[in-house]
């Protein structure tokens, strides 16, 4: 058992998530590679999108593997910033806009 | 390093299996369709990941003996391709004079230049003896940026390329419909293995022509072999072990099928024979019982001759494949 919850070498297991549940691993990977592959957005545009997810939703494997994308199809170090920041401004304005209902209820209650 | 002491590391992949235990059973060439001469390690540049070792420091060159027997073993045999790599081929002596005779043969002909050296005056003439010749141009290229090209192949070289790609262009190279050949060569700059050939040349296409008003026939992506200073690199910045486990990773069977060394004979400055360039800078010269040197050529025993492989050949077998002409055009797993 590794010492850590995530280990980097995981990542190579990614394909075996197959495993024990083999017909709904095999649609998930026809699913995700048609999604994250060419169509009328380019592989280039879908690996960025893919990095900004991966930041937003704390993933180390998908971090390592989307950066490595990046890297792979040319994508310069401030385009992935870029990305990155699309990614932090889009989580900071989901947290300012939940303010609403905070603002709302204080709206409500106070004198 | 030298290659005894590169071997002794490529030997070295924890958890990895060796690359003969992984394809099984012997690799044989079809055909000796590709003749490429590594004409010296010569060359004006010091790039980070130059398997040749290739720089300003370099003495060996191709002695004109050798070319002339690779004349002689061109004209007696059916080799399609002539194919020049370097070092930087142009600071060659007998360059010129070898480009001159090989045309007369009416054969494929390329060059692998690194293009800065054009814009040094001594080299210039190289423009016209190209284009005279129609030898096709096949120039590494490794981002469409300066930041990432400068920093693999040194300080203002980017520069330097594109105003020879401008130069080629205006000759006619490059230009639809010309039969001016000029091909980019993409490789990773680091450690890490090239995205699709397509995309990048999309990519490179939109970018070169946009912003330099550049325009080419093909990319070729190429993966970094762990070999020479690109080994050194992987080694001194911890990358090694991580490097290898993606190239063996990424194996694939078709890749395999398709590899250059089936078609390819590559020939040492010294005219010593090798299954490519990559086994070249590792002294293994072809082996189990073909003839080793160009003065013994033997196109019956050469083109059925079995392959010296080792772990760096995981390098050509990744992914879509990667050989001097690019990906190998086959599916990926």
């Amino acid at each position: 058992m590794s010492q850590n919850y995530y280990d980097p070498k995981d990542l190579k297991d990614f394909p075996n998530i197959t495993e024990f549940a083999p017909e709904q691993g095999h649609k998930f990977f026809e699913y995700y590679n048609q999604a994250t592959g060419p169509g009328n957005l380019t592989e280039r545009e879908k690996a960025l999108i893919a990095l900004a997810v991966a930041t937003v939703r704390h993933c180390p494997y998908c971090i390592d593997a989307y950066t490595n994308k990046c890297l792979s199809l040319g994508v310069s170090n401030d385009e992935m910033m870029e990305a990155v920041h699309v990614g932090a401004a889009m989580t900071a304005g989901d947290v300012l806009a939940h303010a609403t209902q905070m603002r709302k209820i204080i709206k409500k209650k106070e004198m | 390093m030298d290659p005894t002491e590169q071997l002794k590391h490529l030997a070295q992949i924890p958890g990895g299996i060796p690359f003969t235990e992984k394809v099984h059973q012997p690799i044989y060439s079809e055909s000796i369709e590709i003749m490429q001469l590594n004409v010296g390690r010569r060359c004006n540049l010091t790039c980070k990941h130059c398997h040749v070792e290739a720089g300003p420091h370099r003495t060996e060159l191709m002695t004109r003996q050798v070319f002339e027997k690779c004349l002689d073993v061109l004209t007696a045999h059916p080799i399609g391709t002539i194919d020049i790599t370097g070092g930087a081929p142009e600071m060659n002596p007998h360059l010129s004079w070898f480009i001159s005779e090989a045309a007369h043969l009416g054969r494929r002909m390329l060059v692998r230049s690194n293009l800065a050296i054009l814009l040094e005056g001594p080299y210039q003439p190289f423009i016209d003896l190209y284009t005279q010749n129609k030898v096709e141009i096949v120039a590494s290229l490794p981002d469409y940026r300066a930041l990432r090209t400068d920093r693999q192949r040194g300080k203002g070289i980017f520069e330097a390329i594109i105003r020879i790609l401008q130069q080629l262009n205006q000759k006619g190279y490059g230009q639809p419909d010309s039969h001016l050949l000029l091909h980019l060569v993409y490789n990773p700059v680091g450690a890490y293995l090239p995205g699709a050939q397509e995309a990048l040349a999309h990519e490179y296409r939109q970018r070169l022509t946009d912003e330099h008003g550049v325009t080419f026939n093909q990319l070729f992506c190429l993966t970094n072999c762990p070999v020479g200073r690109y080994l050194e690199y992987l080694i001194r910045t911890d990358n090694y072990e991580e490097y290898m486990a993606e190239l063996i990773n990424a194996f694939n069977w078709s890749a395999l099928e398709n590899v250059m060394c089936r078609t390819t004979l590559s020939v040492g400055c010294d005219g010593k024979l090798y299954d490519c360039d990559f086994n070249q800078m590792l002294a293994l010269s072809v082996n189990h019982g073909a003839p080793a040197h160009i003065d013994i050529f033997n196109f019956d025993q050469l083109r059925k001759r079995q392959i010296v492989v080792a772990n760096h050949c995981y390098a050509c077998t990744a992914g879509a494949g990667s050989s001097c002409q690019g990906t190998l055009d086959c599916a990926s797993p």
